[in-house]
C-alpha cells in the first residue's frame, strides 16, 4: 500500500485543484505551527498531511488511481440568518473512493445531513442579491469535476444519475399522490430517454433487485401502502436506477425497526458490491457504520474531530468526544448495573460555536491542555497511526486515558 | 368507492331532511310563539282586503291550523312528491318538488327558484374560474420568488382585494370601465352576451376570493417546497420546473380544492351583495327581496336551495379528495 502513496503526490500535481488548490485554502493560512517538535505536526486535512509530511497514509482504502473519485476540501456551508451566521459545516475534508464506504458520524445538527447535502448542491442558492439560502465555500471534487462551482443545470443532470441519495424517513421522503413505481420510474425517466413502458419495466427490475415480493404487482401501490423496510427498500430501489457511482445516504436505517435495520444493511453493502459505488453513510448510530464504513468521520459543531479507519477509530477511538458516542451506545455485553454515560450537556448553537475546541464544555478532560481548548481551535492531526484527531490532549494521554477511564466502561 | 358514494349521499339526505326541520321551525314554529295565529299567516296571503271567509279559506287550503307536525310532514312529503291543496271547492296541483307558494305573488317557489337559479350558477361558474385561476397563480409566483417585488405585489394587492367588500370593488370597476353594461343574458341564448355583461360582476366577486385563495396557496406552496418529497424529486434530478408543478403543486393543491369546493357552494346558494350590487336577478337578490317583504315560503326556498347546495359541495369535495389523494381512497 504504502509503494503505491509514493506516486499519488506527483500525481496529484496534474489534479484540476491539486496541490496549488491546497495553498491557497483558507485553511491553511489559519495554521499556525506552535507544536513542540515532540508534538505530531499540526496540518487542517487529512490530505495536506498526506501530500506534504505522511505520504503512507490514506485512511482505510487502497489508492489505485491517480485522484480520489470523491475528494472534499475545506467544505464551508454558512446559513446567513436574522440571529447570525449558522455555521453548519465549517471546513471538512475527506475523500472516498470507488467501493469503499466512509462513515460519516456525530449528533443531531453536527452537520452530517448539511454536508451531504451539499454534495448533491439541494442547498438553496443566495438570491441575486446575496440573501438567503446556503454560502458554500471550499471544494468537491468528483471524478475530476468541481460540483461547488457547477452550474445548477449541471447539477440537475448529475443528481439521481452518477450521485444519488437515500434519505432518512422513507414515508416523507415519497410523494404521497404518485405510486412507488411512478416514482421511481422518474429517476430513470430524467435521464434516460426511454418510454414511460420502459422506464416501469426498470422499476420493476429493481424493486425485485432490492427485495420487494411481487414486484410487478407492488409497482402501482402508494406509498403509504408500503411497511416501513419496503419504504426503505424503494427508495433504495430509486436511488440506484440509474447506477450512480456515489450513493449518500443519509440515515438510512433511523426509521426503520432493528431486524428490518439488518436487512436493509446487507441490502446496501450487496448493492456498493455490485455496482462498485462509492457509499457515504451518514447516521447517529455507531452500529450502522461498524457494519459498513471503511473509514470513519466524527463530527462536531461543523467539524470533523477525528477521522481515521473505521477499525482503529472504533477499538482505539482517541477523541473525547468519539468516546461519548461510543459511551452512550447500550451494548449487550455491558453489565446491566454499568449505566450508559452520556455526554453531558446538548449540541453546542453554530451561531455561537463555543471558542477554542467547540467541545470543550463538554468534555471531561478539557483541564488535561491548561486552557488551549478554551482558545485555541485544534486541527486535526496525526497520532502516527494513519489516525487524525483534533484535540489538545497529547496524543500518549489520550491513549492513557481511553485505556485507563472509558474502555473499561465499554 | 361506490359504496363510499353511496353512503355520503345517503347522509346528505339525513342531513337535508334535518335542515328542513331546522327551517321550518324556525320559519313556522317561532313565529307563532311570537303571536303569530294561522290567521295572520293567511294573511300575508289574502293580502289587504281581508275577510274572515277569505282568510278561513286560506287556512284550510294550506292546513295552517292542522298541528305543527302534521305541516311539516305535508312540507317534506310536498317537496319530494308534489301535493295538492285543496280549500273544499277547488284543487291547486304543485308538483314535485313543491315549495308552497309566495305570500306575495301567489306563484309557487320551486319555479322562481328555478328561474333565478340560472343567474346565480353564472356567477358562481365564471367568478370561481377566474379566482382560482389567479389566486393560485399568483400564489405560486408568489411562493417561489418569495420575497421579490411580484411577491410583494400581489400580497399587497391580495390584502387590499381581502379588505375591500364586493360593493365597493363592484362600483368602482363599472366607473373605471364606463359604460361597461351589467345585466343577465341567458347563457344559451348568447354566450358571448353573456360573458360580457357578466365580467365586472365576476371580477369584482373573484377578487377576494382569489387574494384569498393566492394568500393560501403561498403558503401551501411553501409549505411544500420544504417537504421531504420535494427534496427527493430534485436529489432525482428533476428539473425545478417539474419539481414545482409535478411535486410542489400537486400537494398544495389538495386543501385549495376543497375549500374551492365549499366556497363555490356558498356562492351557489346566492352571491347575495353582488346580486344586490349589480341588480342582478339571482337567488341572492330574491332571499333579500323576499325578507323583506315578510315572504316566508320563498324565504325556506332559497335557503333550503343554498343548504342543498353547499350539502352537495360537500359531496363532491369529498369525493375530489378521494380522486386526489390515494390515502383517503384506501380507508
Amino acid at each position: 500500500m504504502s509503494g503505491r502513496h509514493g506516486k499519488s503526490a506527483p500525481a496529484a500535481e496534474s489534479d484540476p485543484g491539486g496541490a496549488e488548490g491546497f495553498s491557497r485554502g483558507p485553511g491553511r493560512r489559519r495554521a499556525p505551527d506552535p507544536e513542540p517538535a515532540a508534538e505530531p505536526a499540526i496540518v487542517n486535512s487529512p490530505f495536506e498531511y498526506e501530500l506534504n509530511q505522511f505520504p503512507e497514509f490514506t485512511p482505510g482504502w487502497d489508492v489505485g488511481e491517480a485522484r480520489p473519485f470523491l475528494e472534499v476540501r475545506d467544505l464551508r456551508v454558512h446559513f446567513p440568518t436574522e440571529d447570525g451566521v449558522v455555521k453548519a459545516v465549517d471546513g471538512i475534508s475527506f475523500r472516498v473512493e470507488r467501493g469503499k464506504t466512509l462513515g460519516i458520524v456525530g449528533e443531531s445538527g453536527s452537520g452530517k445531513s448539511v454536508t451531504s447535502l451539499s454534495l448533491l448542491g439541494l442547498h438553496k442558492r443566495p438570491d441575486k442579491r446575496g440573501r438567503g439560502g446556503a454560502r458554500i465555500s471550499g471544494e468537491i471534487w468528483l471524478d475530476g469535476e468541481e460540483l461547488t462551482t457547477a452550474a445548477p443545470e449541471r447539477l440537475e443532470e448529475l443528481r439521481g444519475d452518477k450521485l444519488a441519495m437515500i434519505f432518512q424517513d422513507p414515508l416523507s421522503a415519497m410523494h404521497p399522490y404518485y405510486t412507488v413505481g411512478e416514482q421511481i420510474a422518474e429517476a430513470y425517466l430524467v435521464h434516460h430517454r426511454v418510454s414511460k413502458a420502459e422506464a416501469r419495466k426498470r422499476a420493476i427490475e429493481m424493486l425485485d433487485r432490492v427485495g420487494i415480493p411481487q414486484p410487478d404487482a407492488r409497482v402501482d401501490d402508494y406509498p403509504h401502502k408500503f411497511s416501513g423496510g419496503m419504504r426503505q427498500r424503494a427508495m433504495i430501489a430509486m436511488s440506484l436506477i440509474c447506477n450512480p457511482q456515489l450513493l449518500i445516504a443519509d440515515e438510512p436505517t433511523t426509521a426503520l425497526d432493528v431486524t428490518v435495520e439488518a436487512q436493509i444493511l446487507d441490502l446496501m453493502r450487496d448493492l456498493q458490491r455490485e455496482f462498485n459505488s462509492a457509499l457515504i453513510i451518514i447516521t447517529h448510530d455507531l452500529g450502522v457504520v461498524a457494519e459498513l464504513a471503511d473509514d470513519i468521520m466524527v463530527m462536531y459543531a461543523g467539524k470533523a474531530v477525528e477521522y481515521g479507519p473505521a477499525k482503529t477509530v472504533f477499538t482505539e477511538p482517541e477523541h473525547p468526544y468519539t468516546w461519548g458516542l461510543l459511551g452512550s451506545m447500550p451494548r449487550l455485553d455491558r453489565a446491566v448495573q454499568d449505566r450508559l454515560l452520556p455526554i453531558p450537556g446538548s449540541p453546542p448553537s453554530l451561531i455561537n460555536v463555543p471558542s477554542g475546541c467547540a467541545f470543550h464544555p463538554r468534555c471531561r478532560f478539557a483541564e488535561l491542555a491548561a486552557g488551549r481548548c478554551r482558545d485555541e481551535i485544534p486541527q486535526l492531526a496525526d497520532n502516527g497511526r494513519k489516525h487524525l484527531v483534533a484535540c489538545h490532549v497529547r496524543p500518549d494521554r489520550r491513549r492513557d486515558l481511553f485505556a485507563e477511564y472509558i474502555a473499561p466502561h465499554l | 368507492m361506490l359504496t363510499y358514494l353511496v353512503r355520503r349521499l345517503l347522509a346528505a339526505v339525513g342531513l337535508l331532511l334535518v335542515i328542513t326541520l331546522i327551517t321550518f321551525w324556525i320559519f313556522f314554529v317561532l313565529p307563532r310563539w311570537a303571536g303569530q295565529t294561522p290567521q295572520s299567516m293567511a294573511a300575508g296571503y289574502v293580502g289587504r282586503q281581508q275577510n274572515p271567509a277569505a282568510l278561513q279559506a286560506v287556512i284550510d287550503r294550506f292546513g295552517f291550523d292542522k298541528p305543527l307536525f302534521v305541516q311539516y310532514f305535508d312540507y317534506v312529503v310536498g317537496i319530494v312528491g308534489g301535493r295538492t291543496y285543496s280549500d273544499g271547492v277547488s284543487l291547486i296541483h304543485c308538483s314535485a318538488p313543491c315549495f308552497g307558494y309566495s305570500f306575495k305573488n301567489y306563484e309557487q317557489v320551486w319555479p322562481t327558484l328555478l328561474n333565478r337559479a340560472p343567474v346565480t350558477i353564472s356567477i358562481a361558474v365564471g367568478a370561481g374560474v377566474l379566482w382560482l385561476v389567479f389566486g393560485v397563480l399568483s400564489g405560486v409566483i408568489s411562493a417561489v420568488r418569495k420575497g421579490s417585488i411580484a411577491d410583494r405585489a400581489s400580497m399587497g394587492i391580495a390584502l387590499a382585494g381581502v379588505a375591500l367588500p364586493v360593493y365597493f370593488i363592484g362600483p368602482l370597476l363599472e366607473a373605471m370601465t364606463g359604460q361597461w353594461s351589467t345585466k343577465y343574458v341567458p347563457f344559451l341564448s348568447n354566450p358571448l352576451q353573456w360573458a360580457q355583461h357578466l365580467l365586472i360582476p365576476w371580477i369584482a366577486l373573484a377578487f377576494g376570493y382569489a387574494a384569498l385563495y393566492a394568500r393560501m396557496t403561498r403558503a401551501g406552496m411553501l409549505d411544500a417546497l420544504n417537504e421531504d418529497f420535494v427534496r427527493t424529486a430534485r436529489a432525482k434530478g428533476v428539473r425545478e420546473r417539474k419539481v414545482l408543478y409535478k411535486h410542489a403543486l400537486r400537494s398544495a393543491l389538495t386543501p385549495i380544492i376543497t375549500i374551492f369546493g365549499m366556497d363555490l357552494g356558498t356562492v351557489l346558494g346566492g352571491a347575495v351583495l353582488l346580486e344586490v350590487t349589480f341588480s342582478l336577478p339571482g337567488l341572492g337578490l330574491l332571499a333579500v327581496n323576499s325578507i323583506e317583504q315578510d315572504d316566508f315560503p320563498v324565504m325556506m326556498g332559497v335557503t333550503l336551495i343554498a343548504a342543498f347546495f353547499i350539502v352537495i359541495a360537500n359531496i363532491v369535495v369529498d369525493v375530489l379528495y378521494a380522486v386526489v389523494d390515494p390515502r383517503v381512497r384506501q380507508s
